[in-house]
């Protein structure tokens, strides 16, 4: 056996390989599995319903977040239509299950792929076009796809919105919180394996290159268009294998929730998250969708007092303000986000008692 | 014939106020190269505060005019000083989701404020300026903007073709590092350049609020419907905003009147993507040859 890194007090690199290496200590690897344990063996058990219907959330849109990251904060594309690939993903899964009768894995799957093939159309033209470019043509695909959803009648049944039938997986009936808990966090552990592996990559490295300097990239053979769609195709996947599980999850859905301000969120998830880093975007996740949760608790909490439902009113678009603001003060006081609190903090520990 | 002369006027009507919308973020656009995501919601400062000045405070319409173009004066330096002067030489990224925040947060404070409901001014243009031309009628709040318009056109036209100031911001935006080291104080020129960009919004976002009534939503979509008209004309031509404004807005009434009413608001978006395709500089743009 080899010997155990534990404590090192430094990068003590003898090969390149050990700099691509996904836990550079054995302590985080012991910390990872403490980490799956508590997920799925102590968590879905201590919670209560409501607790674990937000964990959930948070799940799904951790899974998109990730996906987005690989984006945004590998590939350096903004993309501002996500919220919209989200419900491409939603409305795939829920037309493939009620028309085609596609059972609960194939439609979820199904979606990604009609999701990441949507992704690529509308990545198409950074061919010609740099980010700047790029982020409108998204925005353009945002407002397209929500036409989409609200127009064509035949198959998205417009404002009216799809039923989604019960989720059945190896014959068992995914009812209730708990056991979509399951079926969420095994598809998060996956999803979120691979993308850390795939950073590491031929592809990731690709990716990073792109981001870094693309004329630099082409220059050393990498060809970009390629590597930018296959980007854009992987994030869309992920977002629309996110949307898939979410439809399934709330059981209905409409046009409404795939506005541009689900996009914007998701955006705020990875910035505040740390654009680049994979624990970066759940991070992100549980920052946003808890903020999201708090809000409309506290909205919830003023309406039922006596007097206070005026505040309530305003707490509404407050939500929206306390977004933005989150989405500022991160970029301009953290960019590297809640990731790097979480290494400074780490590395604190690990210093302990020289750290300064 | 009919249909077609009245869809034609108030397509063209429509198409003025998406140009007149634009002329802000040309500015900012060709003074600073940010895309600037918060535009609707600085056209939408700039109608309340006027709002504020002369229905709240009941002020006389030029000294509420006056101070609004003040307070949006101070209020590009402000957003200049706390939000974008952190991120000079940061990457461009940041400054765009930067943007996305501010306009998330500004809609936000907005809605706080004020609410969402639909206001309006007090009718203060004088009638005269009606022209009647045969059956076509077109009221005075389309002469009044058409004469700013152009006014402005040629001020701003003028001020970066000639003046020093002009020419510094555009080799700001051009290279931001090669004018640094030429001795331009590029602190100075964005916020110079953040200030003119929110007087020129407050100007527009009162116009748009005088012709439309003023709401937060409203606005902020029109804020989003810069995009396509800006890229139609070429992102740093203040003509071709103006031209791209009009075709626009011609384009969506037309649409809107022959083929199908909800159609009418994405096809500018539609346009939009289809011009990236063909091609992303624009009528007027600045091609920047750089394949890569």
């Amino acid at each position: 056996m080899r010997k155990l890194k534990l404590h090192p007090c430094g990068k003590f690199n003898e090969q390149y390989g050990e700099e691509l290496t996904i836990f550079s200590t054995d302590f985080g690897r012991l910390w990872m599995w403490v980490g799956l344990f508590l997920l799925f063996v102590v968590l879905p058990f201590i919670c209560k319903p409501y607790h674990l219907y937000v964990i959930n959330h948070i799940g799904i849109a951790a899974i998109a977040a990730v996906g987005l990251n690989i984006l945004i904060g590998y590939t350096g594309q903004i993309s501002l239509g996500h919220g919209a690939f989200f419900g491409v993903g939603a409305y795939a899964a829920a037309i493939l299950a009620t028309a085609v009768g596609f059972p609960f894995w194939l439609s979820v799957i199904s979606a990604g792929v009609i999701t990441a093939f949507v992704g690529v159309l509308f990545g198409i033209p950074s061919v010609r076009l740099k980010h700047l470019y790029l982020t409108i043509a998204t925005l353009a695909g945002q407002f397209i796809l929500q036409y989409i959803f609200v127009q064509w009648e035949s198959l998205t049944k417009g404002p009216m919105g799809i039923m989604l039938p019960r989720a059945t997986l190896f014959g068992i009936d995914v009812k209730g919180d708990r056991n979509f808990y399951y079926v969420i966090f095994v598809c998060f552990v996956i999803l979120t394996w691979v993308a850390v592996n795939l950073i590491r990559t031929r592809f990731g490295r690709a990716f990073i290159a792109i981001r870094d300097n693309d004329r630099a990239a082409e220059g050393m053979g990498i060809p970009i268009f390629k590597y930018k769609l296959i980007s854009f195709a992987i994030s869309s996947f992920y977002a629309g294998f996110a949307g898939g599980l979410a439809a399934y999850y709330i059981g209905s859905i409409t046009p409404e929730p795939y506005t541009l301000m689900l996009s914007v969120e998701y955006i705020a998830m990875i910035i505040i998250g740390g654009l680049g880093s994979i624990p970066g975007a759940v991070f992100g996740a549980i920052f946003i969708t808890l903020l999201n949760e708090i809000l409309s608790q506290s909205t919830q909490f003023f309406m039922n007092i006596e007097g206070l439902a005026k505040i309530a009113l305003t707490i509404a678009p407050l939500r929206e303000f306390v977004f933005g603001l989150a989405i500022v003060l991160f970029i301009i006081f953290e960019p590297k986000g809640l990731a790097e609190v979480w290494r400074i903090i780490r590395s604190g520990f690990r210093l302990w008692p020289f750290s300064y | 014939m009919e249909f077609f002369l009245q869809l034609s006027i108030q397509g063209l009507s429509v198409g003025f106020l998406y140009a007149l919308a634009a002329l802000g973020f040309v500015m900012i656009f060709k003074s600073s190269s940010v895309l600037n995501f918060a535009h609707g919601e600085l056209l939408a400062i700039g109608a309340f505060i006027f709002l504020a000045f002369s229905v709240w405070l009941k002020l006389p319409i030029y000294l509420s005019f006056l101070f609004t173009l003040v307070g949006a004066f101070i209020l590009g330096f402000v957003i200049e000083r706390l939000f974008l002067r952190p991120l000079i030489g940061e990457a461009l990224i940041e400054v765009i989701m930067l943007t996305v925040g501010l306009a998330a947060m500004f809609k936000g404070l907005l809605l706080v404020i004020f609410g969402g409901n639909l206001f309006s001014y007090p009718d203060f243009l004088p009638a005269g300026l009606t022209i009647r031309w045969g059956a076509i009628n077109i009221p005075p709040v389309y002469v009044a903007s058409f004469i700013i318009g152009i006014i402005f056109l040629s001020i701003f036209g003028f001020f970066f073709k000639y003046s020093s100031q002009g020419i510094y911001m555009r080799s700001v935006a051009d290279n931001q590092p090669a004018a640094l080291s030429l001795g331009v104080h590029v602190r100075r020129v964005f916020a110079m350049s953040w200030a003119i960009a929110a007087l020129v919004c407050a100007i527009s976002g009162i116009i748009l609020g005088i012709m439309n009534g003023i709401n937060v939503h409203d606005i902020s979509v029109l804020g989003l419907k810069v995009f396509p008209v800006v890229i139609l004309g070429g992102l740093e031509s203040i003509g071709g905003a103006i031209i791209g404004g009009l075709i626009i807005g011609v384009l969506e009434t037309f649409t809107g009147g022959y083929v199908s009413t909800s159609l009418k608001e994405v096809i500018p978006y539609i346009v939009l993507v289809f011009i990236l395709l063909v091609k992303p500089y624009g009528l007027f743009g600045l091609v920047e040859i750089e394949r890569v």
